[in-house]
């Protein structure tokens, strides 16, 4: 299994054709205290780029938007009852949505772990 | 700062600057059909100030106001008696402002109210939360839909045929620019209502039922089974509350399962004024809060521990949220929702249903006797302060012919629903604590002139 990231602060992992989606431990430590997470219904297909969920802390609302195409299989219920555990383990508890992925070649523009870590400290 | 008109060269000079030739074209975007072409015929260009106020007020003298005699005028509107009280206490400056607060935190007494404003709203209604009040109930009316469009996006809305007429002519305007589908029909004389129809409307594309309670023609229908069978195909249930004083004596929707409840607060403490400002009451369940139009006052402690109160949840509304806001209205009727809580609180709890209580009572008693005249049929088996009368002529003249005597009978179909001719002879009559025995007895003996 293989983990890419986004720009937008984004961490996918890739299970063969199933793509989990969540916002990183950078993300959630910029954003403060997590009060809601609005997730995507199950079904929905999205094109890369598009907005899918919705994310709001103490500080600010903001989008997450999809890294990748693909047809949403799965939203993480737990977020519902509990938006803090994207605080707590934004890279793993915390994941957002599963997508069935549209077109994996999509996945080559991403970057790696080193990457993102180099990205963040750029910023 | 002093103010200075504009010379000719000052006006040309802007004109240049953005391009254009003269004032007219900047509205050149008004068809030309709208557009006025020279001075207002018959208007004499200027007269001196106490010429214009004689004129004035003797045109005003032409006018038949509510307190000018027996007045059974409703259908959305309610003459209630607020106590003086009232206006002398929402001009209080801890309270006073017209507005919703921009710097919130600075005016802990209007956010107090407010507070207190959605307690009383939102127990009123039987729901879980209510906002800090919306334009008025037809704009309350028309966000509940977009609502349960968000929540079950789903975009058809079945609107019940005893739902106000305006506030279906104000969601189809806002429908045309989001593209919800809305099934509506105009009601018929029937004592039922057409639950039945809507329950048998309900299908996989429906976001949700609207219906009126007390309805259009003041008919009062148990909404439990509705809010089942909508709740049974994924449909929200959505119930207008045009008469709040009502809730004193009837079993609040949001008890019967309405998912959204919403209406108009002008019944208490507002006035008829002259048809606004008035008040949008908007309450629902605590599951549904984040898609909730509107601001939200709620209660906190300062870093010293002291209560106060904020606004919150503003992450819904447009100043934050921007296009995708729950609503481009994020703002609420501030004065209106300070009268309304402050003659709610005056009431009390005791003091509404008895008001309540009191209004139904005239009621009662002016069905009874109107029901009794020749010609006239009572259409419903139940009512609060409001009910429907069918006549044997076309209701529209009578209320002339009545309004002639001195008496305002109520609203005729014919003027809810002019394109509806087989309604035509219905009467909405609408009885408050208002209205006098002497005020009952120029009704009756009024419309056997009329009728006879």
């Amino acid at each position: 299994m293989s983990r890419y990231f986004t720009q937008e602060h984004e961490w996918i992992d890739v299970d063969g054709e199933i793509a989990t989606v969540g916002i990183t431990d950078f993300a959630q430590g910029q954003l403060g205290d997590i009060v809601f997470v609005e997730l995507p219904e199950k079904g929905r297909k999205v094109a890369k780029g598009d907005d899918v969920a919705v994310v709001e802390s103490v500080k600010a609302a903001s989008d997450v938007y999809a890294p990748v195409s693909g047809e949403v299989v799965e939203a993480n219920g737990a977020l519902e009852g509990d938006p803090a555990l994207v605080n707590g383990d934004a890279e793993g508890e915390g994941w957002f949505f599963r997508l069935r992925l549209a077109d994996a070649a999509e996945l080559e523009g991403l970057m790696d772990r080193a990457a993102y870590d180099a990205f963040v400290a750029g910023l | 700062m002093r103010y200075l008109p504009l010379t000719d060269a000052d006006r040309q000079a802007m004109l240049d600057r953005i391009g254009v030739a003269t004032i007219d074209d900047l509205f050149s975007d008004v068809p030309a059909a709208a557009r006025l072409d020279g001075p207002i015929e018959g208007l004499p260009g200027h007269a001196g100030e106490l010429a214009v106020e004689r004129h004035m007020a003797a045109l005003a003298r032409r006018n038949m106001a509510a307190g000018d005699g027996p007045f059974f005028l409703g259908a959305g509107a309610y003459r209630h008696h607020v106590p003086a009280s009232v206006d002398h206490l929402i001009q209080r400056g801890e309270f006073l402002t017209a507005y919703t607060p921009y710097q919130p935190e600075i005016a802990q007494g209007t956010l107090q109210i407010l507070f207190e404003f959605q307690t009383q709203v939102a127990r009123l209604l039987g729901c879980d939360v209510a906002n800090a009040s919306m334009y008025d109930g037809s704009t309350a009316c028309w966000e509940a839909i977009g609502m349960a469009r968000r929540i079950t996006r789903r975009g058809k809305a079945l609107l019940s045929s005893g739902l106000h007429p305006h506030y279906v002519s104000v969601a189809r305007t806002m429908a045309t620019f989001t593209g919800d589908e809305l099934v509506h029909r105009a009601p018929s004389l029937d004592v039922a209502g057409d639950g039945e129809d809507l329950i048998a409307a309900l299908d996989a594309d429906t976001s949700c039922v609207v219906v009126q309670y007390p309805d259009i023609l003041g008919r009062i229908n148990d909404l439990s089974v509705l809010a089942e069978k909508a709740h049974e195909i994924g449909a929200l249930l959505i119930a207008v509350v045009t008469e709040p004083v009502a809730l004193g004596a009837c079993r609040a929707p949001g008890e019967m399962g309405a998912d959204i409840v919403v209406g108009e607060g002008q019944s208490l403490g507002v006035g008829l004024q002259f048809g606004g400002p008035y008040l949008g009451l908007f309450a629902t369940r605590q599951k549904y809060l984040r898609q909730m139009p509107g601001r939200l006052c709620g209660e906190t402690v300062d870093a010293e521990g002291k209560r106060g109160f904020v606004l919150t949840l503003s992450t819904r509304e447009q100043h934050i949220r921007r296009e995708k806001a729950t609503s481009n209205i994020c703002t609420n009727s501030g004065l209106c929702a300070l009268a309304f809580s402050i003659h709610l609180t005056l009431l009390g709890e005791k003091g509404l249903r008895d008001l309540a209580l009191l209004n139904h009572a005239r009621a009662a008693q002016v069905a009874e006797r109107l029901a009794a005249l020749p010609g006239i049929r009572l259409l419903n088996h139940s009512f609060f302060n409001e009910f429907t009368i069918v006549l044997e002529k076309d209701a529209r003249q009578v209320v002339r012919d009545l309004a002639d005597r001195g008496v305002l009978a109520g609203v005729s179909l014919g003027r809810l629903y002019p394109d509806e001719a087989n309604i035509a002879r219905g009467l909405v009559v609408a009885v408050t604590e208002t209205v006098t025995d002497e005020d009952i007895d120029a009704l009756v003996s009024g419309l056997k002139e009329v009728l006879a």
